[in-house]
Formats: structure tokens, sequence, C-alpha cells
């Protein structure tokens, strides 16, 4: 490509640049790394040595700090209510979600562009600002303290975004298919499930990722719905859990590292189609 | 395809139920918050008719007025040093990357990985970090002979929204890089080799050409990091506690909300009213904000 940035045959000036350029981004990639190694560091070390020695290995590998953090901490089981609500949550915007963008951009009729617009209304829409509203309508439900509350309100903060992305791609497969589709007899729910639906595959899972990663990390609406601590979800849990064990730094390091590695880990394996389906997402 | 009644039905059965869900929780609730707005209320049930009352309020009588001037400057704090750290930084690495400057693969991912992260967990990990006492920034700077620079990081008035502001900054810097890396990359490859042969040099290329042509992601970027600054509201509920402390110093219209419409610090009872006028207020500003600065970019926009 024209223009790229090479060291060799530069001029001064540039090779100076160059340098400069270099210097910044290794600086911010340790300030990006460092502060999350050491987290993993010290969660193996006891508090103390985190204050003696922090820069230092642990003496020994305190593997007990997570199964305390996992097992009396909680966190075992805010792991698991946090994979329970992400995971229904984005089925269930995956499959209406498809469904509707289906329904919007497949057929040729008036209302679909008004259809289309009411989904995308609530993309700038700040949903927080509609927390109270929101509350008395789960109150009046009788949802209150129930898993139920949030993935309806995941599936409808994530309805948006989804139904724009697929419409966007849906569009772009040829009519000709479906309708020879129909003349071997396919009905619509056919139509949509055999044939539109596996060309639309790669879009479903930038559509998942995109998602996904709001609706785990997600505090606020577990904060306002939920109150037993049995149904607490990871963000949420943390929360409570650096209330109560403020002195205990080596459990609180140990646990931000349950909340942090499994993203870490899967991003490692996935980060192409990450950084792929983030730009796709943002720039539409 | 002529549509038939029958093909109405399936239209219905696909959109509906999506449609439903979208109406009912986001929707609804924003006419719900317009329509408490105008009532008082005891407790959390509906009073009486106020009219604009509780907006009245919220600009010209205290607390109310100097805690949302307060908050609010505090999200234009939000708002601009974003703009001018964050995003300026995302453009230049943006644009090294596009460049294909050495290493870019590597920084690309880098960059990236504290967008994942719960805003929770972050702000927790840094809290940590800028305890005074026990803290690894103070400690640092400390071993290295700096003990002059060692700060109450988050215990300071004047400190503890930049403070913040940086954390965020750290989280978030990936993710502009990677939207103008994009941008960067849709600009066609016979724009920039023709203002070469025109012999421009590298500094003009960037500002005269390659900025004008990403003017779509600027936009986009300065619509998210407005809606961004005003709904900031976990990384100051984990860095200094629901009343934006130390003093309300870090008190944003985020944390101002919740507390008035929850009661859970000031009066100590919830105040629905004021808070739906809060909301309001969040809306009206996000709307007309991002109108503007949709419009005002548009006439920007380079046609190719």
């Amino acid at each position: 490509m024209i223009g790229q940035l090479k060291f060799r045959g530069a001029s001064i000036l540039q090779k100076t640049l160059i340098i400069i350029f270099q210097i910044m981004l290794i600086s911010y990639a340790i300030l990006i790394f460092y502060p999350l190694l050491n987290m993993i560091i010290s969660s193996f070390k006891t508090s103390r040595e985190i204050f003696k020695t922090p820069y230092a290995m642990p003496e020994k590998w305190l593997f007990s700090n997570y199964v305390e953090v996992w097992g009396e901490g909680g966190f075992g089981r805010y792991f698991f209510n946090s994979i329970y609500v992400t995971g229904i949550s984005i089925g269930i915007v995956l499959l209406l979600g498809s469904m509707a963008a289906f329904g919007i951009c497949r057929y040729d009729y008036k209302l679909s562009t008004f259809i289309y617009l009411a989904f995308l209304a609530g993309i700038m829409l700040p949903l927080k600002a509609a927390i109270i509203p929101l509350f008395m309508l789960v109150r009046n439900l009788g949802l209150m303290d129930n898993p139920l509350a949030l993935i309806l309100i995941f599936t409808a903060m994530s309805m948006p975004s989804t139904v724009f992305i697929l419409t966007g791609f849906m569009k772009t497969i040829p009519h000709d298919l479906e309708d020879s589709g129909r003349i071997d007899g396919a009905n619509e729910w056919m139509v949509y499930r055999q044939i539109i639906m596996p060309l639309t595959a790669p879009s479903i899972a930038l559509v998942t990722i995109y998602n996904a990663v709001p609706v785990w990390n997600d505090f606020f609406f577990p904060l306002v719905f939920i109150q037993s601590n049995k149904l607490k979800t990871l963000p949420l849990g943390m929360s409570v859990f650096f209330g109560q064990y403020q002195i205990s730094w080596h459990l609180l390091f140990a646990s931000l590292s349950i909340a942090i590695l499994p993203m870490l880990i899967l991003y490692l394996f996935l980060s192409k189609y990450f950084i792929k389906g983030m730009t796709a997402g943002a720039l539409k | 395809m002529k549509k038939t009644k029958h093909q109405s039905l399936w239209i219905t059965f696909f959109v509906l139920p999506g449609l439903l869900i979208v109406l009912v929780f986001i929707v609804a609730p924003l006419f719900m918050s317009m329509y408490n707005s105008m009532f008082s209320w005891k407790s959390i049930a509906r009073d009486q008719f106020v009219g604009m009352e509780n907006f009245h309020k919220i600009f010209n009588q205290y607390p109310y007025k100097d805690r949302f001037f307060n908050a609010m400057g505090n999200n234009i704090q939000w708002f601009l040093s974003t703009m001018l750290i964050q995003n300026s930084l995302g453009i230049l690495f943006g644009y090294l990357l596009y460049k294909k400057i050495a290493g870019s693969a590597v920084y690309q991912r880098v960059f990236f990985i504290p967008v994942l992260f719960s805003i929770v967990a972050v702000g927790f990990l840094w809290s940590l970090y800028m305890n005074p006492n026990m803290g690894i920034i103070n400690r640092f700077l400390k071993d290295v002979g700096l003990q002059s620079w060692t700060r109450a990081w988050l215990g300071d008035e004047a400190l503890a929204t930049p403070s913040i502001i940086a954390v965020n900054i750290w989280r978030w810097v990936g993710f502009p890089t990677l939207v103008f890396y994009a941008g960067f990359n849709a600009v066609p490859e016979e724009v920039v080799e023709a203002s070469y042969l025109d012999g421009i040099g590298e500094g003009r290329l960037f500002t005269h050409i390659m900025i004008p042509l990403i003017m779509p992601s600027i936009m986009v970027i300065t619509v998210l990091t407005l809606i961004g600054s005003l709904n900031v509201f976990e990384q100051i509920y984990t860095m200094a506690g629901l009343e934006g402390g130390p003093y309300y110093s870090t008190d944003t219209l985020g944390t101002l909300f919740y507390r008035t419409a929850f009661g859970a610090v000031d009066s100590g009872l919830p105040e629905v009213g004021i808070g739906s006028a809060i909301a309001v207020v969040i809306y009206v500003l996000t709307f007309f904000f991002s109108a503007l600065s949709i419009i005002s970019f548009k006439g920007k926009e380079v046609e190719l």
C-alpha cells in the first residue's frame, strides 16, 4: 500500500517521528498490560506481600485465594447467574431480532420504514434514564428480584442494534433465492429458517459479540432489580464483595481477575471477530 | 411480489414480538418519564399535576439547582476531556495503524482489550491502585523518588474527577482507535495516490485530505462520546460512591438522577417527580446534541 510508514529509507526527520510514535504506542501498550499483569500476579499473593513487594512475583502461588472467592465469596454463583441471564437474553434477541429484520426488509409494504424507525429509536435513547417507569413496570408485573426482569430489559436494550445490523445484511441477499424456495412450496417460516438464516450466519456472529459484551458487563439494571444474593450477576456481586472485603486485598485482586479473565481469554481466541464486529457495528 | 392477506399475517408474526418488547421497554418508558415529570409524588405514587414545577425546581431551587449545575459541569468536563484526549489519541493511533507502523496488528489488539471489561471491574481495579496509602501508583512514585507527587487521587476534590476520567480514557482508547482506523481504510486509495502525485507532504495529507474524508467517523465518535458523557454512572459509583464524593465533586447527572429517583442519599426519600424531570433533561440534551452534531457535520462530509 502507498504511504506506509517504513523506517528504512526514511529521512532523519521521519525517522525521529517514527521513533517518537513508537515510544508512544509502546508506552500505551504497557499502560494497558501492566495493570492487568499486576492484578493477576497480586491475586496469588497474601495481602502482606502485595504491600511489601508490589512488583515481585509471589513467593508461593496461592490458588487458595481463588477457591475462597469462588466459593465463600459467591463468585461461582454470580458467574453462572451472568451466563444464564446473558445466554437467554442473547438467544431471544437473536431469534426475535432476526425475525423482525426478516419481516422488515424481505417484504414490500408501506409500514416497513415506520416499523424500522421504531426499532432504531432505541439506539440513541439512554435506557438508564427510563429507570423510574421501568422500575414501576417491573414491579407491576411482579418481576422484582426475578432474573426474567433483567432478561426482558437486556433483550429490549439489544434489539435496536440487532435489527439494524441484520436488516442491513439481509438486504444484500438476492430475492431469487427465496422466490425459488416459495415455488418449491416452502412457507414463509421455512423461507426465513432454511434459506435466509443460514445465509445470515456471519452477521449473527457479529451481533452476538456486539451485544453480549454490554449485557454481560451491565451493572445498572441488576443493581435496581435484583436484591437477593443468590440471584446477583457478576458485576453486581463484585460490588457487594468490595463493600465487605475492603481489607483483604488478595481476595479483591482474585475477584477482579475472575471478573476480567474470561473476557481476556475469550478475546485472545476471538480478537479478529471482536475487532471486525466492533468496527462494522460502529461505522454503520 | 404482490402482498396478500396471508402475507400480512406472516409479517405480523415476524415483526410483532420484537416490536412489542421495544415499545414496552424502551419507547413507553420514555413517554412515561415525561408524564411523571409533571406530577408531584407521594413516595412512589403520583399525587398532583404540577406542570413544569419540577423543572423549575431543578433550575432554580436549593439544593436541586446547586446539585444539578454541579453535576452538569462534571458531565461537560467528561465530554471535553474525552473529546480532547481520548479521541485525539484515537485519531493518531488509528492513523498510525492505517499507515502500518511496525507492530500495528499487535497494538490494535492490545488497545482494544480494556473495552471488553466491565466498567465496575475496571473502576474497582483502579481504585485499588489509586489508594493513597497502599495503592501501587503512590508506591511507584515514592520508589522512583517523586515522593512530592503522591496524592490522595480519589480523596482530593480537585483531583477526583480528572482521576476517574483518566481511568475511563484508559479503558476506552481502543474504541475510537478502531473506528478511525476503519475510517482511514475506507478512504479510496486513488485519492491518496493522487495527493502524493501532486507532491503533498505527509502532514498536509493528514490535515487537509484524510481528516476531512473521515468526517463521518468523527461524527459517529462525537455523538457516542456525547451520549456516553451524559450517561456516566458506574465509573462514579465504583470509584467515588453514589454521592459523587468527596463532597459531590465527582457527581454527574447519572448519579444525581439515581439518588433522586431512589432516595439513596440526600433526603433519604425517593423524589420521583424531580428524578423524572432530570431524566427528561438527559433525554432532551441527548437528542438535541446528537441532532446538532449530525446536522453540523452533514455539510462537512466530502462527496466523492
